[in-house]
């Protein structure tokens, strides 16, 4: 493989002892983005830390590929309520006199 | 070591099936999994909880052996070490000195450690995962942040060495690779996300790489005008007041501002609001004077 940066599904499924079907799932749902490189299905290293996220989802909660993307979905809302929470706090000091 | 009551964790009797025990582990674990809780210690803890008591009652053998002893568990333990040592040696595989179990032993209590050794044996080469991101906060002044700095934080005994870029903004979130927690069953590290607090104890309000203050000016040099001079955030400008300024007036000073976040070289505006202040006595002369200039409005 001449991308560092990418890693084989077939090795994530080994690794992780979970089914190709599991990925190709994801896939479906639009929740992971896949590239091909000589034939073998990759997805980049960044990526890992939201796959291993889904994969817990899954095993740990048996959660499905909607359950996944409903979560993932709400967890992604409130971490941007808390941006802007934060970035209105921070606004707001201007008007405050303490 | 306190005795963990499994089934009040898990919140079922003792007479729980199986399948009762199974629903109520789900049901509690989709509440407290931490991918659900992200930064909430009290989750991630009672998560462990649960886990470790669907571990011992989801086991037949474990349950058995949870229930012979129940609240007696410290005999329990005593009769079981004394077989343990009548044991073959590779039936001691899974105790703690035995050195085999790959996770960290601290997501067990004591309790369950002394009862059940280290952990079970399905973990043993199991999925690896990712060590957990850890969260630290670290309070600086705004002054702190108007020059890029380097800093050592101690992250659970380690030294972390940390370039804190200028314009950093209050809640803003540092991620740094690899620093977070060991990865389980030899998986990679965490990060460490820091999260900065940005206390600002100076006359300037901050929005963003912009900042604001407001200058006092008397009425005097707000109708003829005149030169004062204004402390900005890194030193000190000449302004010229036009004449006739009104109350609330607002001037942007180019580029004194704060620093933009990653963009070297390049500030904000710094935004003076004039604020006019109108005199408290006023002699008689003044008195005088003031009623000729109302007879001439």
């Amino acid at each position: 493989m001449q991308n560092k940066h990418l890693i084989p599904l077939p090795s994530l499924c080994t690794h992780y002892k979970i089914e190709m079907s599991f990925f190709n799932g994801l896939k479906d749902y639009g929740l992971i983005e896949v590239v091909s490189v000589e034939k073998t299905h990759c997805i980049h290293q960044d990526k890992m830390a939201d796959i291993e996220k889904m994969i817990r989802l899954h095993q740990e909660l048996r959660l499905n590929f909607e359950g996944i993307d409903t979560v993932l979905n709400l967890l992604e809302k409130i971490d941007y309520l808390k941006a802007e929470l934060t970035s209105a706090q921070n606004k707001l000091q201007r008007f405050t006199n303490d | 070591m306190a005795f963990v009551d499994y089934y009040k964790i898990l919140g079922v009797d003792k007479s729980a099936t199986k399948n009762d025990i199974k629903k109520a582990y789900r049901k509690l674990a989709r509440k407290y999994h931490p991918d659900l809780n992200p930064n909430d210690k009290e989750a991630e803890l009672q998560f462990k909880r649960i886990n470790e008591a669907n571990e011992v009652l989801s086991n037949d053998d474990n349950r058995k052996k949870y229930d012979k002893y129940g609240e007696n568990w410290q005999h329990g333990e005593a009769y079981e070490e004394a077989q343990k040592q009548q044991q073959h040696q590779s039936q001691q595989q899974y105790q703690r000195s035995s050195g085999s179990q790959e996770f960290e032993g601290s997501d067990y209590s004591d309790f369950f450690e002394s009862m059940f050794g280290g952990g079970f044996d399905y973990r043993d080469g199991g999925t690896k995962f990712r060590g957990q991101d850890f969260n630290a906060q670290l309070q600086l002044d705004l002054r702190d942040v108007y020059t890029t700095e380097k800093r050592v934080l101690t992250v659970n005994g380690k030294n972390i060495r940390l370039t804190i870029p200028a314009g950093i903004t209050n809640g803003q979130i540092i991620k740094v690779k690899g620093k977070g927690g060991e990865g389980r069953n030899g998986g990679p590290h965490g990060d460490l996300l820091i999260e900065f607090i940005i206390t600002n104890n100076t006359e300037f309000k901050r929005d963003g790489a912009n900042l604001y203050k407001t200058v006092n000016i008397d009425l005097y040099k707000s109708i003829l005008g005149g030169d004062i001079t204004v402390t900005t955030f890194d030193g000190k400008v000449k302004l010229n007041i036009k004449p006739l300024t009104q109350n609330g007036t607002r001037v942007k000073l180019k580029g004194k501002g704060f620093p933009k976040y990653k963009k070297e070289g390049q500030f904000g505006d710094l935004y003076i609001t004039y604020n006019i202040e109108l005199p408290k006595t006023l002699s008689d002369k003044e008195k005088e004077l003031f009623k000729e200039l109302a007879k001439l409005q």
